[in-house]
């Protein structure tokens, strides 16, 4: 493997509330190559988004942040300011997902491109990339003079894209990209994706819950649960063949349509997500674990070798048990 | 299987819209439900399926057309429709949206109970109605309010309060977008109980084809305001025939075999229906000049159609695609 582009050691996030610290991300570790694409997958609340948010360095004020997030083998967390609003945009930019808050209401799109575009370069005329984004995002030029209400949902999703394109950034992060549109447009907004992917040689960090969408976005794909991922491996693997039985029963929520196996027979989980105050002891997935083992509440768990390029936090994969 | 629970007739539901245009949300709909099934309405948003379940609720008067409910026509007096509404009952999307927050989970399932004055007691149908939804014990739910509950639980009390007065149908639009994953099959199997155990007949409203195939006996696609495809859930998505199901279909993650057929554009604009075949703008037949060599491309683009037979299948199996029928 080429030496990684970024690479996350041991993060933790704990937000603060008045209750006290609220652990959201205990312990991630993962790494991204240069034009590698790779899936965070979890229900609300597992932290997917907040490993984003830790990425860029945009989370709550007092909000606690340890462990190394290694762009280029250089720590985001210890940057000044000066050094970070300069790897933001360039290095690593984010496309968020609900487009229409992203945007400034009362200003036309193009010049909120533009605007991107001169906090990190100086005298050029940027109307020329400005329009080039907008193609580049399938969207015609003229468009950039539109008011982001003047466009539909995905057309808003495009513009956000060309945003986060906008300084030529080596990553980008898309926290639920395509969650609030509808199908069809979905298709079209992850068609582009792709496309920009391959095109621009683009490293991608995709976070969703949809692991059926990361089995055909993403080369790698690591599923989260109570703020530590609980599996990784080729998507393709975990989303067909998972080893961790959490993995197994968000991919099945994902039904085959053709497959009988889920033909009049929905499936999922008892219970419901821990609360990130009051996580469970030992195996963390345990109260809700469809094959929980006697030892389960109280063994340490972590993300053993799991077959061909593939790890997972489950006590079965060590006695090479099928699930 | 066969007894007909509601029907709807050339139904035309029309809002006005801005500029004194008229968007025709609902633009002829003949719809079928029977006794005992899952009928899933699946479309992408803008289609009309809430105007359409809304309309069958009658919460929206037609303009033209009629809904009949167990062969009676529906009428929009205040006494008809309250015994009406304690047969038909509704479960929306966003559980934290229906339920009021101040009022505990027995305040919230009683309510239809109390506006439908039924006889008995009270108490006991509350917890049975809570135990059918699978909040078991139930006496550890009833003192409890909405952000005491998960999402998940918070659907179940949404069920029960509509179950509670064992309705004949109960119409859920997308009753689990909004839920995590995880928890969402456990929703649907709730929900196959509840036609089992029940005897509950379910329209189910979605955009996912996903859930239909977990769920649905027979599916209807709608598109820009009418049904284009319809027939049992099986046959439809194993062999879709209309152009703009299949491209739905083949857009799905879920659908491994199908080359994708991704339409272009957003979904349309009802106050501006395209004459001909509403779907010829965007249709791929017309666009790689199929329709054409088919020698149908001038009727796609002038003359209306509705849901016929497709030819050599299933005869419950229907579209309205000049391509695949007559």
């Amino acid at each position: 493997m080429t030496e990684p582009l970024l690479s996350v050691r041991d993060l933790h996030v704990t937000y603060r509330s008045e209750a006290g610290g609220v652990p959201a991300v205990r312990g991630v570790s993962f790494e991204v190559a240069p034009g590698e694409t790779l899936g965070l997958a979890g229900e609300s609340g597992c932290g997917k988004s907040t490993i984003a948010g830790a990425l860029l360095r945009v989370l709550p004020r007092g909000t606690q942040v340890t462990g190394e997030v290694l762009l280029d083998g250089e720590d985001v967390l210890l940057m000044n300011p000066g050094r970070l609003r300069a790897v933001r945009w360039t290095e690593l930019s984010i496309v968020f997902q609900g487009a229409l808050h992203a945007l400034n209401p009362v200003q036309r799109v193009g010049d909120q491109i533009a605007e991107a575009i001169e906090v990190h370069r100086t005298t050029q005329d940027p109307g020329p990339r400005v329009a080039e984004l907008l193609e580049t995002v399938g969207l015609p030029a003229r468009r950039g003079e539109d008011y982001p209400h003047q466009l539909s949902g995905g057309q808003r999703q495009r513009v956000l894209i060309a945003l986060a394109l906008a300084c030529n950034p080596r990553i980008l992060i898309a926290d639920e990209p395509t969650t609030a549109l509808d199908v069809m447009v979905q298709a079209q907004v992850l068609e582009l994706l792709e496309r920009l992917q391959r095109e621009l040689a683009l490293s991608m960090i995709f976070i969703t819950h949809d692991l059926s969408t990361l089995s055909h976005v993403c080369q790698r794909t690591a599923v989260m649960y109570a703020g530590r991922i609980v599996e990784e491996g080729p998507s393709e693997d975990v989303f067909a063949r998972a080893a961790h039985p959490y993995a197994a029963a968000l991919a099945a929520a994902f039904p085959v349509i053709g497959d009988e196996a889920f033909r009049m027979k929905p499936s999922g989980l008892g219970g419901d997500p821990p609360d990130p105050r009051a996580i469970p002891g030992g195996c963390p997935f345990h109260p809700r674990c469809p094959v929980v083992r006697p030892e389960c509440p109280t063994v340490d768990v972590e993300l053993w070798p799991a077959g061909q390029g593939r790890r997972a936090a489950c006590v079965q994969v060590l006695d090479g048990a099928p699930r | 299987m066969s007894e007909v629970l509601l029907e709807t007739r050339d139904l035309h539901v029309r809002f006005a819209a801005r500029r004194g245009e008229v968007a025709r949300a609902v633009d002829g709909v003949d719809l079928v439900v029977k006794r005992g099934e899952v009928l899933a309405l699946v479309g992408e948003s803008g289609c009309g399926k809430t105007t359409l379940a809304r309309t069958i609720m009658g919460l929206e008067r037609p303009a033209e057309g009629e809904i009949t409910f167990e062969g009676e026509p529906l009428r929009y007096d205040g006494g008809f429709l309250r015994t009406y509404r304690g047969k038909v009952q509704m479960v929306f999307q966003d559980p934290m949206g229906s339920l009021n927050p101040r009022q505990t989970v027995y305040e919230a399932v009683a309510e239809g109970l109390r506006i439908q004055k039924l006889p008995g007691d009270e108490t006991m149908r509350v917890a049975d109605a809570l135990a059918r939804a699978g909040l078991r014990p139930p006496e550890r739910f009833l003192q409890l309010y909405p952000y005491e509950l998960s999402g998940g639980q918070r659907q179940r009390v949404v069920i029960a309060g509509a179950m509670v007065l064992n309705p004949s149908l109960l119409v859920a639009d997308e009753p689990v977008s909004s839920l995590d994953a995880s928890v969402r099959g456990e929703i649907l199997k709730l929900m196959l109980e509840l036609v089992r155990d029940a005897g509950v007949t379910i329209l189910v409203v979605t955009h996912d084809l996903g859930l239909a195939w977990n769920i649905a006996n027979r599916i209807a696609v709608m598109y820009l305001g009418r049904i284009v495809e319809e027939g049992p859930a099986e046959e439809l998505l194993s062999n879709p025939r209309h152009p703009y199901t299949r491209a739905l279909l083949s857009v799905v993650p879920e659908v491994e075999e199908m080359e994708q057929q991704i339409l272009t554009g957003e979904a349309p604009d009802p106050t501006r229906i395209p004459p001909g075949c509403r779907f010829h703008p965007r249709c791929p037949l017309v666009a790689s000049g199929e329709a054409a060599r088919l020698g149908i491309e001038e009727r796609c683009r002038t003359e209306d159609l509705g849901l016929a037979t497709v030819t050599g299948l299933d005869e419950n199996h229907r579209a309205a695609c000049y391509a695949v029928s007559r």
